[in-house]
């Protein structure tokens, strides 16, 4: 577990979004700096205030702070991974303890759409890289793999697609509710059921919607936060854990093992339980990933996930409403960045009629390799 | 075969004896020469001991179903002709897991647990995959 006493030392004081969908004209450096300047107008500060930077997707940090005019004492990237939202955060959080800088903006800029980004084929890296091996039996994508792990889910538990419908439903009735999802039409069961297979026993309306879009958080000091020009957002706990050996092939475990170790280690930094949470951030590159994480971080017991998800219990006004914003499924792919952005706007109160009432404590989480979990408060108790 | 429009294996020396094995009928695995444990996909060092030496050992070809999935998307230009497909995960019964596809079942009769054996399916002068069908014995 992080040392204790960094509970609470570093808060989320700025974020940006750009729009998302099909941007054309604006390449990852463009979509990052858009949204930086959304997350600099949010804290009412100056580029200048900016003493770290860390990139994540934008291919080098060095052309991004030419451009955007910065200096930081403290620059670095992170591979554009999903999984490496959660991580970069986690380490500004570090960073900024540490003295390293005081201020820090974390910047993401995807333009996956216009790129023609297909997450499968000739240029699946997926994991380690060594995806190419499989190619000559037409084995490729994230999504084939999920399929895979979710088929195991079915066989071992008995878990039914029509039960994982119900994250698709969930996040797709947040999303009507967000004006900058890029879905907002409702669906049922029956929509997610009869829509095509992508990779069976997965459904189009399982996977996520590859867009373009950047996203910016601001962090800096617990102290400095205080002086803000609105109510920071502490982090309160962080965790991390992996499952690397063997991981060109599915875990066996739906990395189960691993996730109870980030959530002991995320709960008890935090000093949170289940019950004090007014809401889950899932990262939802496919939707058996949401209950594969609810699961591990122990919502319900292993192998209940698919019963436990039905009657709205993830829905706004249910027992966690996750993915508030729409999630990967329903307001667009951006990797984890767009979910913690949610998290802080719920806690600041900002979402209007996807509102989640008096939120104070939500709860992000990413299942993957490489695992994460965060944990944001409205007060630095 | 010229005509051959799927994804070829990039045979180098890491690899080149499971493909020479293939085309004679033989499953070859790699196998540390520290530790004897099979490893898939090929590397050149053991993730168990971290060894370097390794041989390659002829295995049974027998196994279960570990996964499946379906692809209904195409998203290498050679297969399309034969949408949808199945991909399979193998349990070989020596441990390791290994990517391949099932011949002669249908995609609604793909189980998880189901017995299979390896059968060899040429695809080009140089190139053999290792497939798998059921094993009813």
């Amino acid at each position: 577990m992080p040392d204790q006493s960094l509970r609470n030392r570093a808060a989320v004081i700025g974020v940006g979004t750009t729009k998302f969908g099909r941007l054309p004209g604006n390449d990852t450096y463009d979509l990052g700096a858009w949204a930086l300047r959304e997350a600099l107008d949010d804290c009412g500060l100056k580029a200048s205030d900016i003493d770290g930077v860390i990139v994540n997707r934008i291919p080098d940090y060095q052309r991004f702070c030419e451009a955007f005019g910065l200096n930081p004492r403290y620059a670095l990237m992170t591979p554009g991974q999903g999984r490496m939202s959660g991580a970069t955060i986690e380490l500004a959080a570090m960073a900024i303890a540490a003295g390293m800088a005081k201020t820090i903006a974390l910047v993401y800029g995807n333009d996956g759409r216009s790129a023609g980004d297909k997450y499968g084929g000739e240029t699946d890296r997926y994991g380690s890289g060594g995806a190419g091996q499989f190619f000559p039996y037409g084995m490729t994508s994230p999504g084939a793999v999920h399929a895979m792990m979710f088929a195991c889910h079915m066989h071992q538990f008995g878990t039914t697609s029509a039960q994982l419908a119900a994250v698709s439903v969930a996040f797709r009735k947040h999303a009507a509710l967000n004006p900058n999802a890029v879905m907002r039409k409702r669906v049922t069961v029956e929509d997610h059921q009869e829509s095509t297979f992508v990779a069976a026993p997965l459904h189009i309306l399982d996977y996520c919607l590859i867009n373009d879009g950047g996203v910016a958080l601001i962090l800096t000091s617990a102290e400095r936060a205080r002086d803000a020009k609105k109510p920071p957002v502490y982090i309160r706990g962080f965790s991390q854990a992996t499952k690397l050996e063997e991981s060109a092939l599915p875990p066996e475990d739906y990395w189960y093992g691993p996730m109870q170790a980030a959530a002991k280690d995320v709960y008890e930094m935090a000093g949170v339980k289940h019950e004090d949470l007014d809401a889950l951030m899932i990262y939802d590159n496919f939707s058996p990933t949401v209950l594969f994480s609810l699961e591990g971080f122990g919502f319900c017991k292993q192998g209940e996930g698919g019963d436990w998800m039905q009657g709205g219990r993830l829905e706004l006004g249910g027992q966690f409403p996750t993915n508030t914003s729409g999630g990967h499924l329903s307001e667009s792919y951006m990797q984890g960045w767009a979910l913690n952005a949610e998290a802080v706007r719920q806690l600041r109160g900002e979402c209007g009629e996807r509102q989640v009432k008096d939120a104070r404590l939500i709860q992000y989480m990413c299942a993957a390799p490489l695992m994460t979990s965060i944990i944001y408060g409205s007060d630095a108790t | 075969m010229s005509n051959y429009l799927k994804p070829l294996p990039k045979i180098d020396e890491r690899n080149r004896a499971h493909w020479d094995g293939a085309r004679e009928g033989r499953l070859m695995m790699q196998a540390c020469d520290h530790c004897a444990a099979l490893r898939y996909p090929f590397s050149s060092l053991c993730p168990k001991c971290q060894s370097t030496g390794s041989s390659w050992k002829e295995v049974s070809g027998k196994g279960q179903v570990w996964s499946w999935c379906v692809f209904h998307r195409v998203y290498f230009k050679g297969f399309e002709g034969e949408m949808p497909y199945n991909v399979v995960l193998v349990k070989l019964d020596e441990g390791p897991r290994i990517y391949s596809n099932i011949i002669g079942v249908d995609k609604d009769k793909l189980r998880i647990g189901m017995r299979v054996r390896a059968v060899f399916d040429q695809a080009t002068d140089d190139v053999t995959l290792v497939k798998f069908e059921e094993d009813k014995s």
